[in-house]
């Protein structure tokens, strides 16, 4: 246990982890070979983490006759592959389902997470407050499994609608408690002050507290929108019409499963490209949006928040 | 009350309950109605998200009683017969739930033995790096695989280590022999925590982190004045100073024993075959909604439920003994 003098973790003014680069010299003294081995050993990690990511890239880029051959490290490139799938087949389609799965579920969600975390913040104040965080806190210890789930949006009506994607992920137990310790910590005074100017708690909870609350619902925002994006299973169970495939089920059917790609070429005297260049192709197109989001928001896990989050 | 705040070593006794914003200027005697009515718009914000969580989180326990019914769903809750304890009979009985039992421990432990102590030990390398800004770039990188679905994960494997894959034509290259760690049963154990670890060894990291960061500084300073080198400072200051997270996590980890990556395992099952790759979550699957065993599946994910949260509940009863710090 560190001793109780030492500045909490959850001080918000000590936002990061204590940097190597306002160290004391001291510190620095380390052997040649060492730093070597380190650095070695990094690299390699990083390229393990990288280099399947890059492959896919530049093999979904290969030209159609290095694809064919084999080449691991194609020095011709065609856009062949994207053309065929962007040029409105299934792949089109099931990144269009998702782009709107995630941004209807991402605002929905950040609003429903939002709204409850703040009104579960004063549990002293309001009566029955403190009842429903139990409620919620519990939520986190089990789960009704998949059978009772899948028989809720069977009643609900929902199966083959893509709301059955959407309403059930709308607030995570954890989430929530991140969020609302975030608002706890936000100074209590502004909040009083605007009560005593007459502000309604709506009106303090819109034009005070969310603006204030930014780099949380950017990360709570990111990991919704993740979420939506990446969920594959409840598409599986609850969507049997393939025009309502979000991308990871199309993914997994014709990546994973390796069927064949229906009407890959919109004029039939071309072939279409080879399925590999297909299956990098659709790959790469179901990470580009999370590769595109993650560089905006991944300065906010540095600056420590989702320290606090993660904790929280 | 609150979730894992307390698991911070640093921070005893600062639980948000007893930090409050509010001072308690809670007027007794008020009556219950009065407090009611007066912060009656406060219920705006909750009663939205109270019903998301009555109706999909408290609702389905409800469609548990699917497990004691020979459940059609042609007939509906109303009218599929009882049939008392009969599907958790037929479950005892079924070699096949044993061998997704067998599975899913056997990955469990693989999993804390390999993949748990991966974090701790990336996060002890990251921290020794001396530059902030090749730490943060890393970190950048490392955290990224999170973020990507299973599916596409699996599918990244499958385009590097599967027939056609990169490896196996690299091998093949060289001389050697063409092969497919994604339909070999035998390799498949190792082929999953291999990819647990590329897809969370770098998240895991984040909570070392902090527990790193909340190590006083002078404590460093005194060692290296009392003439310890750095290898010294982490094996007596830092790994300390991490036992308690470490053990926390560890705890909760054995209380998830019954859970391992249930998407993970199904998108690989087709190609590996249920030997190998049946998991207590896809035997509920595949007997359930793709089978239509609706009560005997309900009543194996009703069992295991059921032991896993007196596991976890358990689990963090035990966390609380030994550290005084739980999620809950």
């Amino acid at each position: 246990m560190a001793d109780t003098t030492a500045p909490s973790v959850f001080d918000r003014r000590r936002r990061r982890p204590a940097g190597r680069d306002d160290l004391a010299p001291w510190m620095r003294k380390t052997s040649k070979p060492v730093s070597a081995l380190k650095g070695v050993v990094v690299t390699g990690i990083c390229l393990v983490m990288l280099y399947p990511v890059v492959y896919v890239v530049v093999m979904s880029l290969a030209s159609p006759r290095q694809a064919r051959q084999g080449v691991l490290f194609p020095t011709e490139f065609s856009l062949d592959a994207y053309r065929a799938i962007f040029s409105g087949g299934v792949v089109t389609q099931g990144l269009w389902v998702s782009f709107v799965v995630t941004a209807t579920g991402t605002v929905l969600a950040l609003a429903m997470t939002s709204t409850l975390a703040w009104g579960l913040s004063r549990t002293r104040d309001v009566p029955g407050a403190r009842a429903v965080l139990v409620l919620v806190l519990a939520s986190m210890f089990f789960g009704a499994g998949i059978i009772p789930n899948y028989l809720l949006v069977k009643q609900l009506g929902l199966l083959d609608s893509l709301w059955a994607l959407i309403l059930p992920g709308l607030i995570t137990a954890f989430n929530l408690v991140v969020m609302r310790n975030f608002f706890m910590e936000l100074p209590r005074e502004l909040m009083e002050s605007a009560r005593i100017d007459g502000a309604g708690e709506w009106r303090i909870f819109l034009r005070i507290v969310l603006p204030l609350s930014r780099p949380i619902l950017a990360v709570m925002g990111l990991f919704y929108a993740v979420g939506f994006w990446n969920s594959y299973f409840n598409a599986l169970i609850y969507i049997n019409d393939p025009d309502k495939w979000p991308i990871q089920v199309v993914l997994q059917q014709y990546v994973i499963a390796a069927s064949p790609i229906p009407g890959m070429t919109p004029n039939p005297d071309v072939p279409p490209p080879p399925a590999i260049t297909l299956q990098m192709a659709i790959i790469v197109a179901a990470t580009l949006p999370i590769l595109l989001v993650y560089p905006f928001v991944q300065r906010y896990f540095t600056s420590g928040v989702l320290t606090g989050a993660i904790k929280g | 009350m609150t979730t894992r705040q307390r698991t911070v070593p640093a921070a005893p006794g600062t639980s948000e309950e007893e930090a409050p914003a509010a001072p308690p200027v809670e007027v007794r005697g008020t009556s219950l109605w009065t407090r009611i009515k007066r912060e009656r718009v406060a219920y705006t914000f909750i009663v939205p998200g109270l019903a998301f969580f009555v109706l999909f989180v408290y609702v389905p326990l409800l469609g548990n009683v699917v497990a004691f019914m020979d459940f059609s769903p042609f007939l509906g809750l109303e009218d599929s017969p009882w049939v008392g304890f009969d599907n958790f009979r037929a479950l005892l009985d079924d070699p096949e739930l044993r061998d997704a039992l067998v599975n899913t421990l056997t990955i469990s432990l693989l999993l804390v033995v390999f993949a748990f102590p991966a974090p701790l030990a990336l996060a002890l390398l990251l921290n020794s790096l001396l530059s902030d800004r090749v730490k943060r770039i890393v970190q950048t990188v490392v955290y990224l695989p999170h973020f990507l679905s299973w599916v596409i994960v699996i599918s990244l494997c499958q385009q590097l280590l599967g027939g056609n894959g990169f490896v196996s034509t690299l091998v093949q290259d060289l001389g050697g022999e063409p092969f497919n760690a994604m339909t070999d049963p035998d390799t498949f154990y190792a082929l999953v925590v291999s990819q647990s670890i590329w897809k969370d060894v770098g998240w895991g990291t984040i909570i070392f982190f902090a527990a790193i960061a909340a190590v006083p500084r002078d404590r460093y300073e005194a060692a290296a004045v009392d003439g310890a080198n750095s290898w010294r400072r982490t094996w007596h200051i830092t790994l300390p100073a991490l036992l308690p997270v470490t053990t926390l996590l560890l705890i909760l980890q054995i209380g998830n024993v019954l859970t391992v990556g249930f998407e993970q395992l199904l998108l690989q099952q087709p190609a590996v075959g249920a030997d190998a790759a049946q998991v207590l979550d896809t035997f509920v699957y595949y007997r359930g909604v793709a089978g239509g065993q609706w009560g005997v599946s309900a009543a194996a994910g009703l069992l295991k439920g059921v032991i896993a949260t007196v596991l976890i509940v358990s689990a963090n009863r035990v966390a609380k003994r030994l550290g005084g710090s739980g999620i809950f």
